[in-house]
């Protein structure tokens, strides 16, 4: 590379859209697979709740085997670690060391990015289900239920929690959503049926907690992949209305600086 | 070179805030033609802001605004692949190493440059595994100056970038945006040093208080900016009056200490003869005789005051 050859000579240009999104999307995924904090989130806890709640009777899991109970919750946890507090955090410190301004001036849009950080939750949730049903399956899990309801349950769950966690990391400071993120992990986690049956609770905490997303999730999972159920109307309902509610706060409140 | 202007503002206007209505950039106009534009102006005079509203990042509040012939704000899509852009820190996942997000750049681009040919040229080979949040500032900076060029931009924004590198990174900086421009790659360049200016700027445009107060090439504005001054030494007493009469009008010439002498006006080889002249008819030997030539650092704060800025 010298003076005047012509290496420097303009040949702008934008790559393919899809290549674009790919190529952005992988790169998500090795930063957060690279990230250990991101890590013990989202693969160390699930996994250790599992094998330890599952081996130890520490909570009251009702009729059947523990893990029948255990692993559908644990699932709903994985997803709520990787679209909410994986990806808030992630997306907050984004924003705060200017990453997300300076993707804002390359090619890629907007929308672009929105997808592959959506594609990059994806493939990072498949992984950690992957792993999740193994250890499962291992500690003998045995599911019923039709797979579609379940697909339909993770994917409303999804959006879900990504509208919620880009909401958070849009419109606050990043330490603020780092404290918030893995606050409400734990809160949720604790009060939203995923390892501590919802039917623990007093008549009226339960018939609030049973409207949140991650109770929603649990039991509708449950619902499903422990008592066989069809379609679990009213959990894809209520994740639908905070899928909807969530996605369209952080499309008009995210701040991108 | 083209004949059109890579950037023309016109009557720009932004405020910040609701209550407080600061005016950051107060009617605003700057024309750069192809080459390198440097932007110069104390700390919140509104650089950034007009930097980054030709980026198209922020909506102007009035005025018109055209990158390389299009609106930024409204045709951001066309106007992106086109331009690169070095933001004044950060801008890199934290968790990232230099070459994996340059590469990552690169990919977002139709025809982008030798990605390890501009790793080797800036020297950003030697941080290996190293992440984003590890590196040095120096190479932090490298990182974002080739990030803006690796896409075969056609215009170049670099806000500061040589602010905190060593005299070598500033050198290899300056030597790649002479490359830029020899290769037909116009440059933006905002800076707090004047000789970064003086010495890569075609055109330089001074900023103040939200407008720009001044704009040329350096020789124009170093010419324009002040008298200049030419002095010597010689034995004491001599008669400055004889000397001022053989002087154009309106010069001055005066003794400033025993033997030290200055003479000021326009100084151009004719006055230097007849200065030398003057001495030699008076038996004078003028020793260490100098031109003196205002820097655009003299410019600057002539125009724009020593008081401290925000």
């Amino acid at each position: 590379m010298s003076a005047g050859s012509g290496t420097y000579a303009p040949k702008p240009g934008a790559a393919p859209l899809p290549r674009m999104i790919a190529a952005q999307a992988a790169l998500e995924t090795r930063m957060l697979l690279r990230n250990g904090e991101q890590l013990l989130l989202t693969v160390v806890i699930p996994t250790l709740l599992l094998v330890l709640f599952s081996a130890v009777d520490i909570v009251d899991t009702g009729e059947g085997e523990a893990v029948d109970f255990l692993a559908p919750g644990i699932l709903a946890l994985a997803v709520l670690s990787t679209a909410f507090t994986g990806q808030a955090i992630a997306t907050g410190f984004e924003r705060r060391y200017g990453v997300l301004k300076r993707l804002a001036s390359s090619p890629l849009p907007r929308w672009g990015l929105m997808a592959a950080k959506t594609a990059s939750v994806l493939v990072t949730e498949v992984l950690q289900i992957v792993l999740l049903t193994v250890i499962a399956f291992a500690l003998g899990w045995s599911p019923h239920g039709n797979p579609f309801s379940v697909l339909l349950l993770l994917v409303l769950g999804t959006a879900a929690f990504s509208g919620l966690g880009l909401l958070m990391a849009g419109t606050l400071k990043a330490e603020a959503t780092l404290a918030a993120a893995n606050l409400v992990f734990i809160l949720l986690l604790v009060g939203g049926g995923v390892i501590v049956p919802l039917d623990k609770f007093p008549d009226a905490a339960r018939a609030v907690l049973g409207l949140l997303p991650i109770a929603a999730l649990s039991d509708g999972l449950r619902d499903v992949l422990q008592h066989g159920a069809g379609v679990p109307w009213r959990e894809l309902g209520i994740l639908a209305v905070w899928a909807v509610a969530g996605l369209s706060a952080a499309a008009k409140l995210f701040r991108w600086e | 070179m083209r004949s059109e202007p890579v950037v023309q503002v016109e009557g720009l206007v932004k405020r910040y805030g609701k209550k407080t209505s600061k005016t950051a950039v107060d009617g605003l106009r700057l024309v750069a033609q192809a080459g390198v534009t440097a932007v110069l102006g104390p700390n919140g005079a509104g650089k950034t802001t007009t930097v980054e509203i030709c980026e198209g990042y922020r909506r102007p509040d009035s005025g018109t605004v055209r990158v390389l012939g299009l609106d930024p704000f409204r045709e951001g899509p066309a106007l992106r692949p086109r331009i690169g852009v070095m933001l004044q820190s950060g801008g890199v996942y934290s968790g990232a190493r230099a070459d994996e997000m340059l590469r990552h750049v690169a990919r977002l681009h139709a025809h982008p440059l030798d990605v390890d040919a501009l790793i080797e040229r800036l020297g950003l080979g030697s941080c290996g595994r190293t992440t984003y949040r590890r590196l040095s500032g120096g190479q932090q900076q490298r990182l974002a100056l080739a990030m803006a060029i690796v896409g075969r931009p056609e215009l170049v924004f670099l806000d500061e970038p040589t602010a905190g590198l060593d005299p070598q990174a500033r050198h290899a900086t300056w030597d790649l945006v002479r490359d830029l421009r020899s290769d037909g790659v116009s440059v933006i360049l905002t800076t707090h040093h004047m000789d970064e200016a003086e010495t890569l700027a075609d055109d330089v445009a001074i900023i103040d208080a939200g407008r720009v107060i001044v704009q040329g090439s350096p020789e124009e504005l170093c010419r324009g900016g002040a008298e200049n001054t030419l002095r010597f030494s010689g034995r004491p007493g001599l008669d400055c009056g004889s000397l001022l009469k053989a002087l154009p009008a309106d010069c001055t010439a005066a003794e400033m200490a025993p033997g030290s002498y200055r003479v000021t006006g326009k100084v151009d080889p004719q006055l230097l003869a007849t200065v030398t002249t003057w001495c030699a008819q008076h038996g004078v030997m003028p020793e260490k005789i100098s031109v003196e030539r205002h820097t655009l650092e003299d410019v600057f704060l002539e125009l724009t005051g020593k008081e401290l800025r925000s």
